[in-house]
């Protein structure tokens, strides 16, 4: 509870803040020391300190895999401000009103967190959403940016539409939005409904659900207005977007089928014999297939790091397909492991003239720092070992294959890792092995450099000692 | 001091990247390569038995630093110690960009091969079998031949699918360890089913068969080989392809015995086309690099024959085999990079009487090319002896068709010495002059150990002794 109000009060402050001062440096520093806050309320309430006991009739329901996700949300978003604030601050003149939405996304995310009611589920994807469609138009000038925002509202609302549509009709089946109850003898929850087949009303609802999830997560079939929307939007909010707000919008997704695990089990006796299981190999293959062969093609790096977040939203899957505890730390994982690499990528790209591939010819000569570390993000984001990302593929592996018979998806999974590897390591050919010379748009400080090399470390400490988040994980 | 084979090519590599100034990169690397060779041989001279050292690592996961140095670990790691310092001192007169950073590739490359003949942690292995290629990797494609991306970059494709497949296989088996250890005596205690050997065999056999290589896996080698700068070829036919045939006999053997057995048929089919496939295309070979590459594929498919021949002395003959396989092709390497470097070509029909001109290289190359086609009293005899009988133990007809190879070696080598050496003097070798000295004290030692193992193989015999008897132990 501490971090969703908390967010929501940073948030207002950020607003009042870019009223009264005007000092554009400051929005920066109050952000930040905002978001360390935020950090330290939630590690309270992680180890049963929260500040505030707020009755929630089971609407929300605090757990340790929700607090642990939101403190890695936090820490991310941290990294994600200390990297990229001098883009943000390029962006247009509203900076203070910038941050402010960032925590109202968070705010968001932090209901996606914990939300134990189909309810809060909507309230929460529209608090993440809203803010997001104005960031995506930040850039009032660009045509491109607007086209952009005007896209991502239009599918957002729509997919929200439908997910609504789900809830509803889950509603109707259920009659009851909450996912569990407090008392487990109530029977008429939705997880308490185990011994009674769904009906068809609820499988409908499900499906409309997962409809609306995949949207949200750039999910095959449902995932073609992502490289649109983060290729229009200004780069340091595609990279906010295609990290800490997808894996808000996974937890949620996980959330959702974690709780109601045991009827999506017996469904394959349901009226209309739907197979989750199966469904969700389908859309897992389906993303991955899309995602990497797309990528290939694309000789804008942008491009191709919207297509790569669709390949990569597909080994998030596995989680979904897994469902079991490996597959919930290994999704925190992966969220830090991508979160990270993608934050470098995104700085990185947004400092750049020139986003086609010809544009990184030759970086390694004459920006060597940060060469060095744009290949350690991509090689985490191919899976290598030594960096977090290894670990994070290696989790998800780990949950599929113990759900059995399911080690082929593990394998499809793999063979598109390696196709992966061919549009990744085109950016590194551009870097070491092509001449060429790079125009940046903006200059390059030493702060920028040693915030890049220290997100590079992070990825190779984590990523040879990952017991440190394990440890934390396992607490 | 096991350790210290791991720790003084990682340091000195890591410390290499930041030497600017070419001369003390190399002095650097050469001092750290011979303290390296130091320790492999006070190991391997004074300790008895298998040495361990074991240590925390990850043990959330159940995995450890755990390290062990049995008869067939020691040999291979005395290969790999014994051959940078060569490959340093061969290649002491080639001049490369920015050289701190081309030795520290090649110094963590070492590290990496070191670990994967010590660990006796399976994630452990996993880590440093891709540790040895990342280096290897880059390496290649920054200092290579003209079409060295496209060259490397199908090997790395080719062997990052191997591991990937090795990983799930990897994980497969870990869930099945009653206690979740990544050990490798937890992995010998498994009690598998005949399917799970199956599904695990081929998945841990593709990523060593791919390494080896064996037909019809091996069409990233020749290309790789042919393009990768002198040094880098040295490495990966001398060291890394061993790295395949130890860890099918380290892994493959012991897990999957019943597989094994199952479908060594199939395997050593496969092995015997390659051999006799690999030799008839060295015979039309005109490129020298790409000759001494496809003879390698025969050479590595005998063993491969041989190993799945599953009789102990063909394993021993395996064991022997590997050792002088690595010295042998290495002394070629070393002639081919010496020629091409004198006369600029490596085209074997442009050559002609290069005795005349230098005849030192001549005799040297005569002794390497002999012990090429394993003429009793070169150490190859004594394997290539062991190997066949091995053969024709398991099967007459593998051990004919088998044996058909040695007229083909013969021919191909003869063949090419004779070209190259005897015969006109032609335009690009009028010029020549004797090989420098450095190369000239690399191939002595290299010629020396050719004769000394050749007349006296029972030292490398009797060292692996201990873990042919293992191997062949298990049922």
């Amino acid at each position: 509870m501490n971090a969703i109000i908390l967010s929501a009060i940073l948030g207002v402050v950020m607003m009042l803040s870019s009223a009264f001062i005007k000092n554009t440096k400051a929005y920066k520093s109050i952000a930040l020391v905002g978001l360390i806050i935020l950090l330290l309320a939630n590690i309270c309430e992680t180890y049963s300190h929260a500040w505030l006991d707020i009755p929630m009739y089971d609407m929300l329901k605090f757990d340790r895999f929700g607090l642990y996700f939101n403190t890695l949300a936090i820490a991310c978003t941290f990294l994600f401000c200390a990297f990229s604030q001098k883009e943000i601050e390029k962006v247009g003149q509203y900076i203070g009103e910038y941050f402010a939405l960032i925590f109202f996304v968070l705010c968001g995310i932090f209901i996606l967190s914990a939300y134990n009611n189909l309810l809060m589920l909507f309230v929460g994807i529209e608090i993440m959403s809203i803010p997001l469609y104005i960031l995506t138009g930040a850039r009032k000038e660009n045509l491109k940016s607007n086209e952009a925002s005007l896209k991502y509202f239009l599918m957002g609302s729509f997919s929200t539409g439908i997910l609504l549509m789900g809830i509803a009709l889950v509603y109707g089946g259920t009659g009851d939005f909450a996912l569990t109850h407090h008392t487990a003898e109530i029977n008429t929850s939705i997880a308490g409904a185990v011994n009674q087949p769904m009906s068809f009303l609820d499988v409908a609802g499900m499906l409309l659900i997962l409809v609306g999830m995949c949207f949200k997560v750039s999910a095959a079939p449902f995932h073609f207005w992502a490289p649109d929307i983060y290729d229009g939007s200004p780069s340091v909010f595609s990279s906010f977007m295609a990290t800490i707000v997808k894996a808000g919008a996974f937890i949620a997704f996980i959330r959702l089928f974690a709780l109601r695990e045991q009827e999506t089990s017996i469904l394959q006796n349901a009226i209309i014999g739907v197979d989750w299981k199966m469904l969700f190999s389908i859309i897992i293959v389906a993303t991955l297939l899309f995602g990497n062969i797309t990528a290939i093609f694309q000789q804008s790096v942008k491009r191709m790091l919207a297509y790569s977040s669709i390949a990569q939203a597909g080994f998030m899957l596995f989680a979904l397909l897994s469902l079991n505890e490996t597959a919930k730390e290994g999704l925190l994982l992966y969220v830090v492991a991508y979160s990270v690499a993608t934050i470098g990528l995104f700085g990185i790209l947004a400092k750049m003239k020139d986003y086609t591939l010809a544009g990184y010819n030759g970086m390694a000569k004459s920006h060597p720092t940060l060469a060095f570390a744009n290949a350690i993000f991509l090689l985490s984001l191919s899976g290598i070992p030594l960096s977090i990302g290894f670990f994070a593929k290696y989790y998800m592996l780990m949950a599929v294959i113990q759900t059995g018979g399911y080690l082929w998806v593990a394998i499809v999974g793999v063979v598109f890792a390696v196709i992966s590897v061919f549009y990744y390591f085109r950016v590194i050919w551009s870097m070491y092995f092509k001449e060429g010379s790079v125009e940046l748009k903006y200059p390059v400080t030493k702060g920028f450099k040693v915030m890049a090399v220290v997100l590079a470390l992070i990825i190779i400490i984590l990523g040879t000692f990952p017991q440190i988040i394990l440890n934390y994980l396992y607490f | 001091m096991i350790v210290l084979l791991i720790l003084i090519p990682v340091a000195a590599g890591i410390i290499s990247f930041f030497v600017k100034n070419g001369k003390a990169a190399r002095t650097l690397a050469l001092g750290a390569s011979l303290l390296t060779f130091l320790a492999a041989l006070v190991l391997v001279m004074t300790a008895k038995g298998t040495i361990t050292l074991d240590q925390q690592w990850l043990p959330q996961i159940g995995s450890d630093f755990s390290l062990s140095m049995d008869g067939m670990a020691k040999m291979l790691c005395l290969l790999n110690a014994v051959a940078l310092p060569l490959i340093l001192s061969s290649t002491i007169r080639e001049k490369y960009s920015n050289s701190g950073n081309f030795f520290g590739l090649l110094l963590l490359t070492q590290a990496g091969m070191m670990g994967v003949f010590l660990a006796a942690d399976v994630l452990l292995f996993y880590f440093f079998w891709e540790l040895a290629l990342i280096p290897v990797y880059f390496l290649c494609s920054q200092y290579g031949g003209e079409k060295k991306i496209q060259a490397t970059f199908k090997f790395f494709i080719y062997t990052f699918l191997g591991s990937l497949l090795l990983l799930i296989g990897i994980i497969y088996l870990y869930l099945k360890t009653p206690d979740h250890s990544f050990a490798l005596e937890a992995f010998y205690n498994l009690h598998l089913t005949t399917t799970e050997q199956n599904v695990g065999f081929w998945l841990f056999f593709i990523a060593f068969a791919i390494k080896m290589p064996v037909f019809p896996l091996h069409t990233w080698q020749p290309d790789a080989y042919e393009q990768a700068p002198s040094a880098g070829t040295m490495v990966l036919s001398a060291v890394m392809v061993k790295m395949g045939i130890y860890a099918t006999i380290r892994y493959v053997l012991p897990i999957f015995p019943e597989a094994a057995q199952h479908f060594n048929h199939i395997i050593i089919i496969f092995a015997v086309i390659g051999l006799l496939y690999a030799s008839f295309i060295a015979i039309r070979q005109d490129d020298l690099k790409r000759l001494i590459a496809y003879s390698s594929i025969a050479h590595i498919g005998l063993m491969c024959a041989a190993v799945f021949s599953l009789q102990q002395i063909g394993m021993e003959g395996v064991m022997i085999q590997m050792f002088n396989h690595g010295i042998n092709v290495l002394g070629l390497w070393i002639v081919a990079t010496a020629i091409e470097q004198q006369i600029g070509t490596r085209k074997l029909s442009e050559m002609g009487g290069l005795a005349t001109k230098a005849p030192v290289l001549a005799i040297l190359f005569m002794i390497m090319a002999l012990a090429n086609v394993s003429l009793p009293l070169t150490n190859s005899f004594i394997g290539e002896f062991l190997m066949f009988n091995g053969l024709f133990r398991y099967n007459v007809w593998a051990g004919v068709f088998a044996c058909v190879s040695i007229i083909l070696v013969a021919i191909y080598t003869l063949w090419a010495m004779q070209k190259m050496f005897y015969g006109e003097v032609s335009d690009f070798t009028k010029n020549a002059v004797e090989a420098p000295k450095n190369t000239q004290y690399a191939l002595v030692i290299i010629t020396i150990v050719i004769l000394i193992l050749g007349v006296y193989p029972a030292p490398l015999l009797d060292l692996t002794k201990d873990t042919v008897h293992a191997v062949m132990s298990i049922k």
